[in-house]
């Protein structure tokens, strides 16, 4: 069994009852980032459509670190995930 | 009593604007939907609701239909998304660019356009939305290319009197009709011309920015194309050049009169180069025979140093008579007439770039059954 802490960024937490931090179980070993966020999902659904799309890509202008570093460096959505780590979400520095 | 409401979406969220029938000043409300860009907003009045439908996209969060029965102050934002491609499309939503409330005696459907070009219906009173698929797979779809906008399903007009027909407008992949409540689809742009391509009358693939309809003369349309301004009396089929006296058949914004079939407002634009009121001069210019024929409205409005453009759901009209017409500019400027468009007053400066604005007149008047009861009450 894999433990995950998710931390939720504040636009998301009405979608998550507040929480800031999910902590979730990924029974699949060795886990990976798309099975830890697929346990997110089903602890708080409407995270899920905020941050991925429909066709299950995390959306351009989101960025999901595991521990500090971008998956998109790190093999997307397939990035291996250790028991005891951390996944952030961010809204990406991007706007106008 | 009556009263006015103006829905003004912008690119930082939803405003709301009060007046009396006189509409000579405005109080505002919002920003509701803060931060988040309403390229649509429709309201309907069906089924003793008064509901506002928000197209509400987040460049983080993705894009999502949200509503509201008590003007913004609280909102109903579904945990899933409402509207969504299924997976087998292979397509993602990026915005929600029109809300359509359907037939007057099916008050739980409503239609909506989206970028990628697609039309949802939902039967269900927004619970749930499903694509059209005979538009979806439709054989032009792999050589429609987006505009700058995107490739936006924009515009939605109904045949009131026939369920079965509709009309859709997509930039830039032109107009196509239904006749068969949404299961085929044919390209409706004979006549129009497409300035940017090689071939000039292509049968789709021109670039449509906005098309009106009057329920009163159902089938004859007007359209405001990416260079060309036109009139259908024939339901699409054939198109014909209206743009004489204009100084500019560039334009996006486009509106009816809402009690005279022949009276069409537009707004045009320098070019497409250029995108700006055509000599440094706001003007919205009315025809009221049917296109033969356009006048500048200028009283109230800048006519020196005025840069400003109008998108394609920035003009509207109330139903009021004389009536009040709308329109709000990139600029955060929102622009009311209520006599026709004769003379024009700024209602509110200083919004967030404005991106669609739509009227709605409520009858306040204490509901019927109240005097009822005390009547009785009395006996």
């Amino acid at each position: 069994m894999t433990h995950v802490v998710v931390l939720i960024p504040t636009p998301l937490r009405p979608f998550a009852g507040g929480r800031s931090r999910i902590q979730v179980e990924v029974a699949k070993e060795p886990a990976s980032l798309h099975d830890a966020l697929e346990a997110l999902w089903e602890t708080a659904p409407g995270v899920r459509d905020r941050v991925v799309t429909e066709q299950g890509e995390v959306r351009p202008h989101v960025n999901v670190f595991v521990g500090t570093e971008s998956c998109r460096w790190t093999g997307g959505l397939g990035t291996p995930i250790a028991d005891g780590a951390e996944i952030a979400i961010f809204p990406a520095i991007s706007g106008g | 009593m009556k009263t006015v409401k103006l829905l003004v979406g912008t690119s930082k969220g939803l405003f709301v604007l009060r007046a009396t029938a006189a509409r000579r000043s405005w109080q505002l409300e919002g920003p509701h939907l803060a931060g988040r860009a309403i390229y649509s907003v429709a309201h309907d009045g069906r089924g003793q609701r008064q509901r506002v439908w928000a197209g509400a996209a987040s460049m983080h969060w993705g894009a999502v239909l949200v509503s509201t029965d008590d003007w913004g102050r609280t909102w109903d934002e579904p945990q899933e998304a409402n509207v969504k491609f299924p997976a087998d499309t292979g397509l993602a939503l990026k915005q929600i660019w029109q809300i359509e409330p359907g037939p007057e005696d099916e008050p739980d459907t409503l239609y909506c356009g989206v970028d990628p070009a697609a039309l949802f219906r939902t039967t269900d009173g927004g619970k749930t939305w499903e694509v059209v698929r005979g538009l979806l797979d439709h054989p032009h779809r792999e050589r429609w290319t987006p505009g700058g906008g995107g490739l936006c399903l924009h515009t939605i007009v109904r045949d009131p009197e026939n369920v079965d027909r509709m009309w859709v407008a997509i930039s830039s992949a032109g107009v196509y009709r239904t006749a068969d409540g949404g299961r085929t689809w044919t390209a409706r742009n004979k006549g129009i011309r497409a300035e940017f391509l090689p071939e000039k009358y292509p049968e789709f693939g021109q670039c449509v920015h906005k098309v009106v309809q009057h329920p009163d003369r159902i089938g004859r349309l007007f359209a405001q194309n990416h260079w060309g301004l036109y009139r259908s009396d024939d339901a699409g089929d054939s198109w014909q050049d209206i743009a004489r006296g204009v100084p500019s058949d560039f334009g996006f914004a486009m509106t009816i009169h809402p009690h005279e079939p022949d009276t069409v407002y537009i707004i045009p634009i320098k070019s497409d180069q250029v995108r700006v009121s055509p000599e440094g001069k706001l003007r919205v210019y009315r025809t009221r025979n049917g296109g033969r024929s356009w006048e500048a409205l200028t009283r109230g409005l800048p006519q020196r140093h005025a840069y400003d453009i109008v998108l394609r759901d920035g003009l509207t009209t109330d139903s009021l008579d004389p009536a009040g017409v709308y329109f709000g500019t990139r600029n955060g400027k929102l622009y009311a007439s209520s006599d026709n468009g004769g003379s024009w007053r700024l209602a509110i400066d200083g919004l967030p770039s404005i991106t669609c604005v739509r009227a709605v007149v409520l009858d306040e008047r204490k509901p019927a059954r109240r005097k009822v009861a005390r009547r009785s009450a009395r006996r």
